[in-house]
């Protein structure tokens, strides 16, 4: 497997700076160029835009990952080895959803199975919470003996996988996500069906993640899904449960994409000129807390890449008070805009279809 | 606004435009097309993949940009696209060939 690109860290690109990506957001508002996110809910009587009660816990277990993806709104990679979560943070977050009964818990990354801790965290996190979902990138699966076993792990577990798998065919798959990932990935879903993920009799659930493999929005998660099943199964006998449809967001690396291509405006007017009012009381930031790797609290994963915390005097895990979050006004800046695009974007994909 | 050239590609989001002068003919022309883009008895994907095809038959540079982007949109990849245009293209070869028997006959009428 080769890798698409090199992280933004290694690369030492200005846009490894969160303070520089924000900078690069914000500029077109100051210029008059774009309507600022905030401006535009308030037009619609949406704003300030705030949290409801919390029902999804996403963790990022660390940016360390075996894939260097030309999209990763992460900037993940496998240089990346000193952003992993420890022990301690995942103690707290355990005794939160333990004494909150929170519904549903989001593990994410890099790839959240190369967290020494993350077989430990399912086995404690399984026996306290009723919904686990791990974002999989697939080919972590393939990519060595310790990690082989993983689809018995995640089935006896019984984890929800959502999975990238950007299309049906290699060269758009590898185009995004490096040579030989879209073999590996075929081969790693085979795995899993092999297991009972995706099977019909089944209830081990796996979804795959479209997201367009270029500067354009994707198109209704309906008729992709379609697509998807008939390809798949036809071509490699795979099964899957749905298709989440997500929109690249203007963040880290698909926004050096965008910048080095000469794209950027465009595909921000595309954004702006596809704003869906209906997106809005269902976007994820609502009913989501992103945990990074090192226990800070964002209203999402896209602020928890640019650094935007939540509004809350004490914004790290082992301080927070969770009812103290219902109610919070919502960090905004101009990726927002990403999330309200057409039928809208979220972890779960289209909000309003 | 100004453009030297015949195709400007911003003038692609001036379509709309096309219902100044002629607003009742204009706006069912959009009603009608919108409808027609709609899932139905073909899928949205289908539709796009055709009317890429046919963006290089009428030779519209602005709609080849639309539909390729839209086909992209709907999750087809270079393989489909390509495989339209050469439907497109055979389609269109086809139709000039035939009138290859038309040749024929003529030859066969002008001559011993």
């Amino acid at each position: 497997m080769r890798q698409a690109t090199q992280t933004l860290r290694r690369l030492r690109s200005p846009l490894a700076q969160t303070r520089y990506q924000l900078k690069v957001l914000h500029q077109p508002i100051e210029t008059h160029a774009f309507p600022s996110f905030a401006d535009t809910l308030r037009q619609h009587g949406k704003y300030p835009l705030k949290r409801a009660k919390l029902e999804i816990l996403q963790l990022n277990l660390g940016k360390l990952c075996n894939q260097t993806c030309r999209h990763c709104h992460v900037d993940a990679g496998p240089d990346r080895k000193d952003e992993v979560t420890s022990k301690e943070i995942l103690q707290r977050a355990l005794e939160l959803i333990r004494i909150h009964q929170i519904p549903t818990v989001d593990l994410t990354g890099g790839a959240p199975e190369m967290n020494p801790h993350f077989r430990w965290f399912v086995e404690q996190c399984s026996a306290i919470c009723p919904h686990i979902i791990d974002r999989c990138n697939l080919t972590i699966i393939t990519a060595g003996k310790q990690y082989r076993d993983l689809p018995q792990f995640f089935a006896r577990h019984g984890l929800h996988i959502v999975s990238s798998l950007p299309h049906y065919s290699k060269n758009r798959t590898d185009a995004q996500r490096g040579q030989g990932v879209f073999e590996a990935s075929i081969e790693a879903l085979r795995m899993l069906n092999d297991v009972g993920y995706g099977q019909p009799d089944s209830n081990l659930q796996l979804d795959l993640v479209f997201n367009p493999t270029g500067a354009f929005l994707p198109s209704q998660q309906c008729t992709l899904e379609r697509v998807y099943k008939d390809k798949l199964l036809r071509k490699y006998g795979i099964r899957f449960n749905r298709l989440i449809v997500i929109t690249n967001m203007p963040i880290n690396r698909f926004l050096d994409y965008l910048l080095q291509t000469g794209q950027y405006e465009q595909y921000m007017q595309t954004l702006i000129e596809a704003f869906n009012p209906a997106t809005v009381d269902g976007l994820m930031c609502r009913n989501t807390l992103s945990v990074s790797w090192d226990g800070y609290l964002y209203d999402c994963d896209f602020n928890q890449m640019l650094d935007l915390k939540i509004n809350h005097p004490s914004p790290h895990l082992l301080d927070i008070d969770i009812d103290s979050l219902e109610g919070l006004p919502i960090a905004l800046h101009q990726a927002c805009y990403g999330c309200t695009a057409g039928a809208g974007s979220s972890c779960s994909g289209e909000i309003a279809s | 606004m100004a453009n030297d050239g015949y195709f400007n590609p911003e003038d692609l989001k001036r379509f709309g435009e096309i219902t100044r002068y002629q607003q009742t003919l204009g706006r069912k022309f959009f009603d009608y097309y919108r409808e027609v883009f709609k899932e139905g008895a073909l899928t949205v994907r289908e539709k796009a993949l055709i009317a890429l095809a046919v963006a290089h038959v009428v030779q519209c540079p602005y709609c080849i940009d639309a539909y390729t982007e839209e086909c992209l949109k709907n999750g087809a990849d270079e393989e489909e696209m390509m495989e339209a245009i050469h439907v497109a293209a055979a389609i269109r070869s086809g139709a000039s060939l035939v009138f290859g028997v038309q040749m024929i006959n003529h030859i066969e009428k002008k001559t011993m």
